[in-house]
């Protein structure tokens, strides 16, 4: 089965559109874009284990930080930029999806939710830093370094004169649409320079 | 981890096939980088596995600085199988039960093909220093002949480490039509001033050494003092701190204590003395000094080019590969490369591989090479000879 954001940004995404995928993990992503829709693609990870796993579904990939070679891409090279479940890993947001807009027609952002109405319940009644479902983390063990909510990221797009040209809500494995700041625990958007 | 267990398993000499080196010679005269001549050429070579009807399934592996033709397999009598066996053969990273796998011997060297202890056609007696320098673009202008030779239009892939993957780099960027793919591992663009520096120290031990006599020594004492040096400085510069410390930490040889002299005490004397001592019997001082030559001039970027425009007619598909404990060829100018590709709009893949052996370790890091150029040459198969 396929994983339910994956299957929403593949069908956002127009066939034989030229991808990169910031943050691509194994590749699972790329691979379902190269079959589905003939996408080209390439990705970049961090970790040396996700990247062999990738070059061993025939992904293309480079090893590294998620920003390190963007600077090399002329404007518009890519017609999708994905930043999936890694934005909250980054240290300079602004300067990364600045940069993503910059090389891609279009940046696609999926994040979890951290004001989740589970998340908030631990942190309002028990007073403890939220560990869910989708925020499996431990304080001491997260490899997160941004704590945002969905409304935040919307705030965020509206201050930097981002426009979010569609927003998609999960919860549970399935989406949804209302109150998605309290319901959903990730959200995907898809945003351009307008 | 699986994948991982299921290679382990598959670690094994080709042992059951005896392979030959063949030879092929080229009266054509081959005009050098430098502007010089040269002819008549024999080129040294080995191939492994069979050439498809169609012929896209040839792959040319370059050999390192002081390797052979001999890449897989054993020759009849020899104790140990090629320098990469454990890359090449049934079922390995260059599967030759699907590809060709072909292997020449580069200019320069003394392993077949003409070098400096060649004999000169014109004095019937060895070149020496009368050989011409030559550049890693003459390496691979011959391989280019041989290719032609064997009747291959396209090459699948050009794949080498250190010496081999400045060929295998410069393959595509002076024949952008010849080869599908290139993989370059543990290498670089350019040599910097500290790899400079490296093979300078080891080519001034070669020509102080009283038996070098200006190159012209065959026949004579050959200078092992002087290669022995050379060849020891090397070693070090192939491995790593970690790898040495290892290896020999500060054991003693045959002995509780300090021998307060200047006899050897340390087990990493013994070993480099045992390389330098086994090194000169297989290698020539010359071609020492010829092939670090010809890597310290190799510059892509040569007269204030940048690489993005060195790559621009290039269009390969790369994998380029290195090592976290390499400091010889160390992995920012494997990366810098990938961006210069990058920036060309190259499809390219590149990995950073955790080991501790230094820059030996495209030799001994079989494994996750393994995983990695088997997968992507099926890639390749099926990304640009299938669809074409």
């Amino acid at each position: 089965m396929i994983r339910l954001d994956y299957e929403i940004i593949a069908n956002i995404i127009e066939p034989g559109a030229k991808v990169l995928d910031l943050g691509c993990g194994d590749g699972e992503l790329l691979t379902l874009l190269r079959e589905k829709k003939g996408c080209r693609g390439t990705g970049i990870e961090i970790d040396d284990g996700e990247v062999m796993r990738a070059i061993e579904k025939g992904v293309s990939v480079s090893h590294g930080d998620i920003g390190r070679d963007l600077d090399v891409y002329a404007d518009k090279r890519f017609d999708y930029v994905i930043l999936n479940e890694s934005l909250q890993q980054i240290i300079n947001i602004e300067k990364i999806i600045d940069e993503a807009l910059r090389v891609g027609r279009y940046v696609i952002v999926g994040i979890p939710n951290f004001c989740h109405i589970r998340a908030r319940i631990q942190l309002f009644f028990h007073g403890r830093v939220p560990v869910t479902k989708s925020l499996p983390y431990k304080w001491y063990n997260t490899p997160n370094l941004r704590f945002l909510s969905l409304r935040d990221f919307r705030s965020f797009c509206c201050e930097k004169g981002v426009k979010i040209e569609k927003a998609r809500y999960l919860a549970e494995g399935q989406e949804v649409s209302l109150c998605t700041n309290l319901l959903a625990d990730a959200g995907i958007f898809v945003l351009s320079r307008g | 981890m699986r994948g991982r267990d299921r290679l382990v398993l598959k670690k094994r000499v080709n042992n059951m096939t005896f392979v030959e080196t063949q030879y092929v010679n080229f009266s054509e005269t081959l005009t050098l980088k430098s502007g010089a001549k040269l002819s008549p050429i024999t080129v040294a070579y080995e191939t492994y596995g069979a050439l498809n009807a169609d012929k896209s399934n040839a792959i040319l592996i370059c050999h390192a600085f002081t390797g052979d033709a001999n890449a897989a397999f054993f020759h009849k009598d020899a104790k140990k199988p090629g320098w990469w066996d454990d890359m090449i053969g049934s079922g390995k990273a260059f599967d030759t039960d699907k590809y060709f796998v072909i292997c020449p011997n580069v200019l320069g060297s003394c392993k077949g093909t003409t070098g400096p202890s060649s004999i000169d056609p014109k004095t019937g007696k060895p070149y020496g220093l009368s050989f011409p320098v030559i550049t890693i673009q003459d390496m691979v202008s011959l391989e280019k002949r041989l290719v032609d030779h064997l009747g291959i239009k396209k090459l699948l892939s050009v794949a080498g480490g250190s010496m081999g993957g400045m060929q295998s780099l410069t393959w595509p960027v002076m024949y952008p039509d010849l080869t599908h793919s290139s993989i370059v591992i543990a290498a670089c663009h350019r040599h910097t001033a500290q790899q400079i520096a490296f093979d300078e120290v080891g080519r001034q031990a070669v020509i102080a050494d009283p038996d070098w006599k200006g190159g012209d020594y065959y026949g004579k004492a050959i200078p092992k003092s002087g290669l022995a040096i050379a060849r020891m400085i090397g070693h070090i510069t192939y491995m790593s701190e970690m790898s040495m410390e290892q290896k020999f930490g500060r054991k003693l040889v045959d002995k509780e204590q300090l021998g307060y002299s200047f006899a050897t005490d340390f087990e990493v004397q013994e070993y480099l003395e045992y390389r330098g001592q086994s090194f000169v019997d297989r290698f020539d001082a010359n071609s020492y000094l010829y092939l670090t030559k010809a890597m310290d001039y190799f510059d892509l970027t040569e007269g204030g080019k940048k690489l993005t425009d060195v790559l621009q007619r290039v269009t390969a598909d790369f994998l380029v590969i290195s090592f976290t404990s390499d400091w010889l060829y160390p992995s920012h100018q494997s990366q810098h490369l990938v961006r210069s590709l990058k920036a060309n709009d190259l499809d390219v893949s590149y990995v950073e591989l955790k080991s501790d052996y230094g820059h030996d370790a495209f030799l001994v890091e079989f494994d996750d090479q393994t995983r990695i150029v088997s997968n992507y040459l099926a890639k390749v198969v099926k990304e640009r000879v299938e669809r074409a």
